[in-house]
């Protein structure tokens, strides 16, 4: 179903394709890379962002989107909420129903907690499900938690929090073993050896994979689990407000019934954030891979609850998400695509860049050969290069996309394209949140001390760019810590008064700050529905 | 000016843009979706459809944000079915016929219509692999059913009344966890960095200044 042009360009894309197959394109140096971050990576866009003028953070900038948020007021202000009538009271509260808490709710309930989540859609509805690349671990002879630990910390620009990186790196061959022990099926041989593979920016192949629904099987595993263990999950139910005590810990969440808008309030020793991205609030504009509840949520609960930001200003942007067709547009195109040898090809079917550079590195490129070289293929929805997928049948033999990509391969052959005999069109895609609530090694945030953040929620794991495969296993590793540290401390929490002064302190600032018409947050969904009037 | 077509929210008509999806042409419509909608990427399973074209019989099952709208198309979602999963702890069960006899004995009681295989959203034979799962043939319904998202779609139309992305999954987490072979070298590595065989290395990379980190990184050697 490709345009004239497109057709056009892939007869050009074919024709170089032979040439092509046997060269491996330069990498950048780091000047290079340093200069096209700048010129074009949308994080150095100063449009597409403002200062936070209240909070921990104040001074910063952010996203406009998300400063929005932030520039908000509870939507608990002014409402007569009875925190003496207790719906829900546990040891561990879980917000956050992705791979991050339910690793948590695992490990909480493993260390005899009484651990319940809440989660405003469905468990397992999360960015998690739709991962699909891989996970990354340093097992292999010849690799090293070392060097792996170099790989991230370079990729991320030398600013992961040095403490977070070495537990992400040291603890990847426990998360693989017990994910693997829980039953998660990743690709190996005959032999049992995990089959890998690089990921952009890796400098050994350590890409464990479970074909490109990696992400999938590890959640639906880890929700097999939760079931399992018979821990309570309160489904389409978001938490929209921290509760707090007079001792400053935090004490529960008032929770929000998604379907019949009933307020409800869970007591909790300890509180995990674990509500992930914020792909949703398409930021300057840009699609998302993400998932439907990626709305920063906990982001927005931490901040007003006192817990300071890092890295709010970094963004990942997918360098492959979907440009053409418009019904799948932003959608992820695996990065295991060009670890399996695709190269991204402008529209004179010219390989452009090596295709394994980093992501911020990669998205760039690609936004400088559409908008600032013109060699970009024009879509009905802007402009795209190509992803030349067929040679992935070249290299690996005739077979490889349907046993390695199924996903991929079935997301295009519905809209009749078959990536084993065309290229296809991409285009970054707004993908992950490098930033958000800053925690200490343990998980704890480092302004109240029985309230952990994991997963994409987190900020300084990565830095300000992350490297593909170190999302799924930073979910499982700061996921599993956050529940065995929050069951610990549990036994040691003692709790006062439960209130919600701070969202009334936080109007008050957003009143001196001179924010006069503060919206309300957190979003929970995005607004999608057209309204004519 | 756009193409639009017709199609019928649950029995209610609405003019939609052709190039619209389900999901898309619902919210087009002015719904917000609560249930019936998660990763819209074709993952998740959480917008499970069936539908009918005006003046045909035939009763189709799909994901909506996968699926282009089509005029005089009648859609209703299944936002959730109830389906049967059984609780089990991994640890005791080990990966034989036995298992599927005890816990989804009724995949016994398939009569072979191949609805399953028919409604599944993701062209997977079903059919198939709840045959390999009655024959205790874990590893093969694992490998059949592994891209299942368990949309429920199967399940809906089964007179048998079998859940079959239960099944699917039991299959897997066995196969995953006890047929699989083990991989000696993650055991290696879980072990070495337990026994502290990497402490010092980390600590002394993590010490180093940035200069000369950005000196080792540049530098590299990148396995081929």
């Amino acid at each position: 179903m490709f345009t004239p042009e497109m057709l056009e360009s892939i007869r050009k894309v074919e024709a170089t394709r032979p040439a092509r197959m046997g060269m491996e394109p330069r990498r950048m140096t780091a000047e290079e890379k340093d200069a096209l971050l700048r010129a074009y990576h949308p994080d150095y866009r100063t449009d597409g962002f403002a200062e936070i003028q209240i909070g921990p953070n104040k001074g910063q900038k952010a996203p406009t989107e998300l400063r929005n948020l932030l520039h908000s007021n509870s939507r608990l202000l002014g409402q007569d909420i009875d925190l003496q009538k207790i719906d829900y009271d546990v040891d561990v509260l879980v917000i956050g129903g992705g791979g991050a808490g339910a690793a948590a709710a695992i490990e909480a309930h493993e260390a005899g907690s009484n651990v319940m989540m809440v989660t405003k859609l469905r468990i397992g509805d999360a960015n998690t499900m739709m991962a699909e690349g891989g996970i990354q671990a340093a097992d292999k002879p010849g690799d090293s938690p070392v060097q792996h630990y170099l790989d991230a910390f370079g990729g991320g620009h030398f600013a992961a929090r040095p403490e977070l990186l070495k537990r992400l790196v040291m603890e990847a061959p426990d998360a693989i073993q017990w994910l693997n022990r829980l039953g998660v099926m990743f690709d190996k041989d005959t032999e049992g050896n995990m089959i890998t593979t690089h990921g952009g920016g890796t400098s050994r192949k350590r890409m464990h994979a479970c074909k490109d629904y990696s992400g999938a099987e590890i959640m639906r595993t880890l929700r097999d689990e939760v079931l399992n263990r018979k821990i309570p999950v309160v489904e389409f139910t978001s938490a929209v407000e921290l509760i707090k005590d007079d001792r400053g810990q935090v004490a529960g969440a008032v929770l929000l019934n998604m379907e019949t808008g009933d307020y409800l309030v869970a007591r909790a020793k300890t509180v995990i954030l674990a509500t992930g991205g914020a792909g949703r609030l398409h930021y300057q504009g840009f699609p998302t891979s993400n998932h439907y509840g990626a709305t920063a949520d906990g982001l927005i609960l931490g901040y007003r609850a006192g817990v300071p930001l890092l890295y709010q200003d970094t963004i990942q942007y997918h360098p492959t998400g979907v440009a053409y067709p418009a019904q799948i547009y932003g959608a992820l195109v695996t990065e295991k695509v060009r670890s399996l040898g695709a190269m991204l090809v402008n529209v004179d079917g010219e390989a452009f860049m090596h295709p394994l550079e980093t992501r911020d590195v990669a998205a760039a490129s690609i936004i400088r050969e559409c908008t600032g070289r013109h060699k970009g293929v024009t879509t009905p929805l802007g402009s795209g290069v190509w992803l030349d997928t067929p040679m992935m049948e070249e290299i690996g033999g005739p077979g490889t996309i349907e046993a390695r990509i199924p996903a991929m391969l079935r997301m295009y052959l519905n809209y009749d394209i078959d990536m084993r005999k065309e290229p296809i069109l991409v285009y970054p895609t707004l993908h992950y949140q490098n930033g958000g609530l800053e925690i200490n090694g343990d998980g704890f945030t480092k302004t109240i001390d029985n309230l952990l953040v994991a997963g994409e929620a987190v900020g300084g794991i990565h830095g300000r760019n992350r490297l593909m495969g170190n999302s799924l296993l930073d979910i499982i590793v700061f996921g599993r810590n956050a529940g065995k540290a929050a069951a610990a401390k549990a036994k040691a929490v003692d709790l006062g008064t439960m209130n919600l002064d701070h969202i009334e302190a936080y109007a008050r600032e957003l009143d001196e700050a001179g924010i006069t018409e503060p919206g309300v947050s957190p979003l929970l969904l995005p607004r999608y529905a057209r309204h004519e009037r | 000016m756009e193409k639009l077509v017709n199609v019928y929210f649950y029995g209610k008509r609405y003019e939609v843009p052709a190039d619209l999806t389900i999901m898309t042409a619902m919210e087009y419509a002015g719904y917000t979706l609560t249930r019936g909608c998660g990763c819209r990427h074709g993952f998740c399973g959480a917008c499970a459809t069936i539908y009918r074209i005006k003046g045909k019989n035939e009763l189709k099952t799909c994901l909506a944000c996968q699926t282009q709208v089509q005029e005089g198309m009648y859609v209703a979602s299944i936002p959730f079915f109830p389906t049967d999963k059984r609780t089990y702890n991994i640890e005791d069960l080990r990966p034989n016929q036995q298992v599927m006899m005890e816990l989804y004995p009724e995949i016994y009681s398939c009569i072979g219509c191949n609805a399953c295989t028919k409604a599944c959203t993701q062209n997977l034979n079903v059919m198939q692999y709840i045959a390999y799962a009655q024959r205790g043939e874990l590893e093969q319904c694992a490998e059949e059913s592994f891209d299942c998202v368990g949309c429920g779609c199967c399940s809906v139309r089964c007179p048998a009344e079998i859940s079959h992305p239960m099944v699917g999954l039991l299959a897997r987490r066995l196969t995953g966890k006890y047929i699989a072979p083990e991989a000696k070298h993650l055991t290696e590595r879980v072990e070495e960095i337990h026994a502290g065989q990497y402490d010092d290395l980390i600590e002394q990379i993590m010490q180093k200044p940035i200069a000369e980190m950005q000196e080792l990184y540049n530098h590299r050697d990148i396995e081929k």
